[in-house]
């Protein structure tokens, strides 16, 4: 479940770069690799344990689905904060040190 | 256990590896022209290799800080000394046996993943130089 969340987080956040690139000022390009290099690295993840638990890794405890999906919604908000914080600092637009420091 | 520590520490050599690159690159990189598909021509920049190594660093650097938030939500890793639980309850080994299957695959497979988009860009590259030979011939013609 957190491997499907990461894949739908890396499509979408991959769609929205395609969609608004080149001149796009949001900076979404390092939120796409960093899904994208989670993605691949929770897949290695999944074929250790497919390897390990056989057929019954497509079967999980709804609870254990449950609490994967709460990790992997906790991942995406921990991934946009970490993107947000960067969106800040850059300030492609200029926003934040307009606010700061404003014409007298 | 601790299987991003291995695609971490490949974080910190490729970025390492990128600034020397970086400092070591022409200025002034490699142009040529393309046709968009509107039909005007535009004349773009060949991407740096460091640029391309890049790629690499921010999907194992955002791989690993990821997954560093799965482990410490695991409580595989704490915020004290010895920062890893395994250490801290003599599974040493099997944390050491986990991170050369699992996290050396985990670097391999980001890094395979990188090289398939290096020789995709490069090849997307090739093609643009060879049209970029013949927008110039269609703008002498």
């Amino acid at each position: 479940m957190t491997l499907l969340t990461s894949v739908f987080a890396a499509i979408i956040c991959t769609v929205i770069w395609y969609k608004n690139a080149p001149n796009s000022k949001l900076n979404i390009a390092p939120l796409c690799w960093m899904f994208w290099g989670a993605s691949l690295m929770w897949f290695v993840d999944a074929i250790f344990e497919y390897a390990e638990l056989g057929a019954e890794y497509f079967a999980p405890a709804p609870m254990d689905m449950l609490n994967d999906l709460y990790l992997g919604l906790s991942v995406v908000a921990f991934a946009l904060i970490i993107w947000l914080i960067m969106l800040l600092v850059k300030d492609p637009k200029g926003v934040v040190k307009a606010a700061l420091f404003k014409v007298k | 256990m601790a299987c991003f520590l291995v695609p971490a520490t490949e974080a910190v050599v490729t970025t390492v590896a990128t600034k020397i690159i970086r400092s070591n690159e022409h200025d002034k990189a490699e142009t040529f022209n393309i046709k968009l598909p509107d039909g005007s021509i535009e004349e773009v920049a060949k991407t740096p290799f460091s640029t391309k190594l890049g790629w690499l660093n921010k999907m194992l650097w955002g791989g690993s800080a990821l997954l560093a938030f799965e482990h410490l939500w695991h409580g595989e890793v704490v915020p004290f000394f010895p920062f890893l639980t395994a250490v801290e309850s003599g599974e040493t080994s099997e944390m050491l046996a986990e991170m050369g299957s699992t996290g050396v695959m985990m670097a391999v497979l980001v890094t395979a993943t990188w090289l398939v988009m290096l020789a995709v860009s490069s090849a997307m590259e090739k093609k643009a130089i060879h049209n970029s030979a013949l927008v110039k011939e269609e703008v002498k013609a």
